[in-house]
C-alpha cells in the first residue's frame, strides 16, 4: 500500500500539488486519471522519487519514502517496476539484454537462473520470439510489453505505469490493459497507473482518483463512476455524446440486472 | 552571466560528488567500463593516426620552409618538430579533435538516455547513474587518451621523418641526429600531465551536459555542440594555465 499524505510540490511560484492525500491500495489496479496539466504525472514522478515533495509524506507499506536515507530508499526502488511513456528501453541492448539488465545488476542467481527468469517473463507477454531483437526493430505495442517484462523481472511489490496506452491502437491498449491487471491480481502488486484512456479507467480501474488543477477530485472504483453526480469527472469521462448515450445505457442495464436479480431472489 | 557561471559549475561539482558510491554490481560496472575503453580508444584510433601523421609532415615541411639560415644545421629541423610534437601538437590538437569525436559521442549518448527516460529508469531501479553511466566514461578517458597521446606523438614524429626523407628536406640519419639532440626527459612528463588533465575534460563537460540536458532532439544537439564548444576552451585555457606554471626555466 502505497499512501500519500498532505504532498506539496511547485516549481518556483507555480504550485502543482497544493495539498494532496491519497492511498493506492494493494492488490488492486490504481488509477490516476485527469486532463493534461491536472499534475498527475507529477504526482507519480513525486511517488517513484524522481522528483523531491516540498511538503507532506509517502508511505510504501508504512514506511516514509520521503524522509529515509539514500540506502533505504534504494532498497525500496528495488521493488519498484516501472512502464514509461515511450517504453525507455535501452537502445544499445537486445529485447533480452533489456529484461535482464536488472537482474545482471541486482541478482546474484547463475546465467542460467537468469536467462530461465528473462524467457519466463518474456513468455508472460507473450513476446519470447522478439528476445533476439532490438528496441528499433520491434513496434510500439511490443516496446510496452518488452517494458512491462523488465519491469516485473525482480518480481516487484509496487508497479508504476506512465501512460500504458498511449500511442497504440485500441486493441493492443485492451491488451497491455489485460496484462497489467492480471500481473496486478496475480503477484498482488500495488499498480499505479497514470492515464487519460478511457477504456482503461472502465476496464482496469479497481480504485481511481481523478485530479482536477492539481487536486483530488473524485475517488471510487470504475463502477462508482457511471453512478457519479461530480460535474467535473463526467464532464472529464464522458466528454462526447457518443460517451454520455453510452453511459446512461450502461445505468439502464445495471437497473435491469439489479431489477431482474431482486426479482429472481423473491420468485 | 556570473551567476550562470557558478550555477553550471556547482550542478557540475555536484555531479562529480555523486559518481562516488558503492556500485550496485562491481562486474557490470567493470563491463561499461570496458565498453567505454573500446569505444574511446579503439573508436578514435583512426583519426588520432591520420591527424597525427599529416601533422608531423605539416611540422616538418613548415619548420625547414622557416629555417633557411644556412648556419643552422638540418638536423635542427627534426628536434624541433620533436619538441614542437610531444610538447603542444600531440597533447592539444589530438585532444581538441578528441573534444570533437569522443565529447559530442559522450554529451548526445547521455543527452539521448536523459531525453528518452533510460536513465530514470535505471535511477528507479536504485542504480546510481552518476556512478554507472559518467565514472566509466571518466575513467576509461583517464587511461585511453593518453595512451592515444603517445600514439600520436610517435606518428607525428616519424610523419614527420617520411615527409623529410620524401621531400628532400633531411635524411633519415639527420632526422635521428636531430631527434637525439638536446633530449628532455621533463618534456614527455608535461605531455602525459597534460594529456590526463584534458582527459577529464573531455569526459567530465560533455558528460555535464547531456546528463542534465532538458527537452527533445533539437536540445541534444544543441547540448552536443555547446560541450563540444566549452571543451576545447576549457583545454586552450588550461593549455595556457599548465604551461605558464609548469614550463619555467
Amino acid at each position: 500500500m502505497i499512501e500519500l499524505v498532505n504532498i506539496k510540490k511547485g516549481f518556483g511560484e507555480k504550485v502543482i500539488l497544493p495539498d494532496v492525500s491519497a492511498v493506492m491500495e494493494t492488490g488492486k489496479v490504481n488509477l490516476i486519471i485527469g486532463s493534461s496539466g491536472s499534475g498527475k504525472t507529477v504526482m507519480m514522478k513525486c511517488m517513484v522519487g524522481l522528483m523531491e515533495i516540498d511538503g507532506g509524506k509517502i508511505l510504501y507499506d508504512g514506511q516514509d519514502f520521503t524522509n529515509m536515507p539514500e540506502q533505504d530508499r534504494k532498497n525500496i526502488r528495488r521493488q519498484i517496476g516501472m512502464l514509461f511513456q515511450g517504453s525507455a528501453l535501452f537502445d544499445s541492448m537486445t529485447v533480452e539484454q533489456n529484461v535482464m539488465f536488472p537482474l545482471d545488476m541486482f541478482s546474484t542467481g547463475t546465467l542460467k537462473e537468469k536467462k530461465a527468469r528473462v524467457m519466463e517473463c518474456l513468455e508472460r507477454v507473450q513476446l519470447k520470439d522478439a528476445a533476439k531483437k532490438f528496441p528499433a526493430e520491434i513496434s510500439g505495442g511490443m516496446k510496452k510489453r518488452v517494458g512491462i517484462a523488465r519491469a516485473i523481472v525482480l518480481n516487484p511489490k509496487y508497479l508504476f505505469c506512465d501512460e500504458p496506452n498511449s500511442g497504440l491502437d485500441p486493441q493492443t491498449s485492451l491488451l497491455i490493459d489485460k496484462l497489467i491487471k492480471e500481473i496486478t491480481h496475480e503477484f498482488n502488486m500495488t499498480t499505479v497507473i497514470n492515464t487519460h484512456d478511457m477504456n482503461t479507467v472502465m476496464e482496469s480501474g479497481d480504485h481511481i482518483v481523478y485530479m482536477y488543477q492539481g487536486k483530488k477530485q473524485w475517488e471510487g472504483s470504475n463502477k462508482d463512476i457511471i453512478f457519479s453526480k461530480d460535474e467535473k469527472l463526467n464532464d472529464f469521462i464522458f466528454a462526447s455524446d457518443f460517451l454520455r448515450d453510452a453511459k446512461e445505457m450502461r445505468q439502464m442495464e445495471m437497473f435491469q440486472e439489479k431489477d431482474w436479480r431482486n426479482k429472481l431472489k423473491k420468485s | 552571466m556570473e551567476f550562470r557561471f557558478f550555477h553550471h559549475f556547482g550542478s557540475y561539482l555536484l555531479m562529480l560528488k555523486g559518481m562516488f558510491s558503492r556500485p550496485e554490481n562491481m562486474r557490470m560496472y567493470w563491463k561499461e567500463f570496458m565498453r567505454q575503453c573500446v569505444d574511446i580508444g579503439i573508436g578514435s584510433l583512426g583519426i588520432v593516426f591520420i591527424i597525427s601523421l599529416f601533422m608531423g609532415a605539416v611540422t616538418t615541411v613548415q619548420i625547414a620552409y622557416q629555417l633557411v639560415s644556412p648556419i643552422i644545421p638540418k638536423a635542427t629541423i627534426a628536434q624541433v618538430v620533436r619538441d614542437t610534437i610531444i610538447l603542444e601538437f600531440a597533447p592539444t590538437l589530438t585532444c581538441i579533435v578528441l573534444a570533437g569525436v569522443v565529447g559530442s559521442k559522450i554529451a548526445s549518448e547521455l543527452g539521448n538516455m536523459r531525453v528518452s527516460e533510460q536513465i530514470d529508469a535505471q535511477e528507479i531501479m536504485g542504480i546510481n547513474t552518476r556512478g554507472y553511466l559518467i565514472a566509466p566514461k571518466i575513467m576509461a578517458s583517464l587511461i585511453m587518451i593518453p595512451c592515444l597521446i603517445c600514439i600520436a606523438g610517435f606518428l607525428g614524429i616519424w610523419g614527420g621523418l617520411k615527409a623529410g626523407e620524401l621531400g628532400g628536406i633531411l635524411s633519415a640519419e639527420q632526422f635521428w641526429q636531430g631527434l637525439r639532440q638536446e633530449w628532455k626527459p621533463y618534456n614527455i612528463f608535461f605531455a602525459l600531465f597534460k594529456s590526463f588533465v584534458f582527459a577529464f575534460i573531455i569526459s567530465s563537460v560533455p558528460s555535464y551536459y547531456g546528463y542534465y540536458v532538458q527537452g527533445g532532439a533539437l536540445e541534444i544537439g544543441k547540448a552536443s555542440t555547446r560541450a563540444v564548444v566549452v571543451t576545447c576552451v576549457l583545454i586552450l585555457f588550461m593549455d595556457y594555465i599548465l604551461a605558464a606554471i609548469l614550463l619555467q626555466n
